[in-house]
């Protein structure tokens, strides 16, 4: 008697499991599938807005290589962005000098030269690095940064490429630091192993062994990184000097793509040229920053599969 | 007392914050106790350029005091922000300081179905800035525009027979504002008339602030900005309309007889004929009362005008 109430017992929960399970998988399912919905809504919103100027007389040939950014002017608007795309890579290209060599440094020595628990620390200092917020490091740019590059280089003005360049890179370092350890992390211990068992020194093994194995991690690290950079917006807007101008010396002052869109979308009125014309910045940097993540997403499943 | 923010660049932002802070903390424990407030009060919502904002600001704070029943919150923005806003309906009162364009008051009566209603709530002298040790003294608008607009022939210190010895590489520094404040279009009407356009390559700040903060900082800088922004680091410069005729400093004489060549008006407007409780705070603002206000904030009042 006692064992078969038991039994009806659990068969009751059974059901009962048996009829919410289904309802939570869907939950779960439908959480993912919106991940991929925003996704393309917002690709195909950002390119709705711009694509009407786009089909409609958008001179692409200007767009691309005039540097005459005019969306304002009264007589004679002209919208050429390349003084813009070359704000962006300068600044990137900056960034990505002084950022890599402390990124991937700063992972060898997390992953291979650091004690357990300093590693922890160190960890947890980089990831506060990605914590604080793009406009204060705007707003170091514009204050302290500013002085800095005004007393040490003599220079006229201190919001420059260099700003700009400098507050990026420690932007993405977190991003740089935390995937190439991760990657030089996944380097089996066997190899470290058989070089120490050759003779190889630490460094030696780091350089010979370790980065050549886990290079496809570091260049996906990289490329994130770039990623991160051509798409920062706040701090980039108040550390560059915000002048059109193609620069020939990192202490020119430049305006970024994303700058343009966050300075000038709120003065647009609705589906002006104007406006559409932001939006087609927008397309362009979706693109820059999607074709960055894909490669990224390659060359990282490209290490897994391995 | 009034408007001491204006010059300091940290405490509005930290007010701003603050401001911020209060309505996350409040926003959820006190519903109750706005919601019946604002039964009690009403609000006038009021946006726009970034001149006007601190007299705005101003005006509300005075106003609080002097009728309690309405509260008017105001931000800033650009001139184009607010007549934007105003355009889609979201604000009672535009602040700007340009007129504006046939082409805004079309759309406001499209959308709206009302015309928009101009009132003049004081001048603004637009100071041109430069560093402190900068020995140039007056200038002529036919030199500024040979520097700020479009093929304009002077970029060097000495072109203007002097010698600026702070400014070793002699290149002149142009500060201009983002193309969606007021003060650039009146500055670039001003100069250049309607149909040209500024030099590009110009360091577009944000803010009114900003402008003199930064040529406080860099020696070979020149910048416009309202006359009310000035700082022990900067110096406002005379101007003559022509070579050979006498140059006027910005002050609340030359502006009100028009000896001042760069002086204009600053506006409210209004959907419609004000009514209610908006006509009653525009009155006051115009009053002995609000003028007062306007003075102290460093602009030229209108009532002395008549």
């Amino acid at each position: 008697m006692k064992v078969s109430v038991r039994a009806k017992h659990i068969l009751n929960r059974h059901r009962l499991e048996m009829l919410i399970e289904p309802i939570i998988e869907w939950l779960i399912r439908l959480c993912g599938v919106s991940a991929i919905i925003f996704v393309f809504s917002i690709f195909f919103f950002v390119f709705r807005e711009g694509s009407d100027f786009l089909f409609r007389g958008f001179d692409l040939v200007e767009f691309f290589t005039s540097p005459e950014w005019y969306p304002s002017s009264v007589s004679h608007k002209r919208y050429g962005a390349f003084a813009l795309i070359a704000g962006t890579g300068s600044v990137t290209a900056l960034a990505m000098f002084i950022g890599v060599p402390f990124g991937l440094g700063a992972a060898i020595y997390i992953s291979e030269f650091c004690e357990p628990r300093l590693k922890e620390a160190f960890k947890i200092i980089i990831e506060i690095l990605a914590a604080i917020p793009s406009v204060v490091w705007g707003f170091i740019g514009l204050t302290v940064m500013n002085r800095l590059i005004i007393y040490l280089f003599d220079a006229p003005i201190g919001l420059t490429v260099l700003n700009g360049g400098i507050i990026l890179s420690l932007m993405t370092l977190p991003v740089m630091v935390s995937i190439s350890e991760d990657a030089l992390r996944a380097v089996p211990d066997s190899y470290r192993e058989a070089a120490e068992a050759l003779g190889a020194t630490r460094w030696q093994m780091v350089y010979k062994v370790l980065l050549p194995a886990a290079k496809n991690g570091l260049l996906a690290a990289v490329l994130l990184g770039i990623g991160r950079a051509v798409g920062e917006t706040m701090a980039v807007l108040m550390a560059t000097g915000h002048s059109v101008n193609i620069p020939k010396s990192p202490l020119d002052s430049v305006r970024t793509l994303t700058a343009t869109i966050a300075a000038e979308l709120g003065e647009s009125p609705l589906h002006s040229d104007h406006y559409q014309a932001l939006f087609i910045i927008g397309i362009l940097l979706f693109f820059i920053t999607f074709i960055i993540n894909i490669t990224a997403d390659v060359i990282i499943k490209g290490i897994r599969e391995k | 007392m009034f408007c001491k923010l204006k010059n300091n660049s940290i405490i509005p932002l930290m007010a701003g914050c603050a401001t911020l802070f209060c309505l996350f903390v409040t926003g959820c424990s006190n519903k109750n106790d706005n919601s019946a407030s604002s039964s009690k009060k009403s609000v006038i919502q009021n946006a726009g350029s970034d001149t006007v904002v601190n007299l705005a600001q101003t005006f509300a704070e005075e106003y609080a005091k002097f009728n309690p029943a309405v509260s008017v919150e105001v931000s800033g923005g650009g001139s184009g922000t607010g007549i934007a806003a105003l355009i889609n309906g979201t604000v009672d009162i535009a602040n700007s300081s340009r007129q504006m364009t046939e082409e805004e008051i079309e759309r406001t009566k499209q959308n709206t179905g009302k015309e928009p209603k101009e009132i003049i709530v004081g001048l603004d002298a637009l100071a041109v800035y430069v560093h402190k040790g900068n020995p140039l003294e007056q200038i002529t608008i036919e030199q500024l525009a040979e520097i700020y607009g479009e093929g304009g022939s002077i970029d060097k210190w000495s072109q203007l027979g002097i010698y600026n010895l702070s400014c070793s590489n002699d290149e002149i520094i142009r500060v201009s504002r983002q193309s969606n404040s007021g003060t650039y279009f009146y500055f670039r009407e001003a100069l250049l008339g309607k149909n040209h356009d500024f030099k590009l390559g110009s360091r577009d700040l944000q803010g009114s602030k900003d402008v003199v903060e930064l040529i406080g900082r860099a020696p070979c800088a020149i910048g416009y900005s309202g006359m009310g922004y000035g700082t022990e680091n900067v110096k406002k410069l005379k101007i003559a309309r022509k070579t050979g005729e006498t140059a006027y400093g910005p002050n609340i004489e030359a502006t009100l007889n028009g000896t001042y060549p760069i002086s204009r008006p600053l506006y409210m407007y209004t959907l419609g004929e004000p009514t209610g409780k908006i006509k009653e705070y525009l009155d006051w603002i115009t009053s002995d009362a609000g003028q007062k206000l306007v003075e102290t904030c460093g602009y030229v009042p209108v009532t002395q005008k008549k």
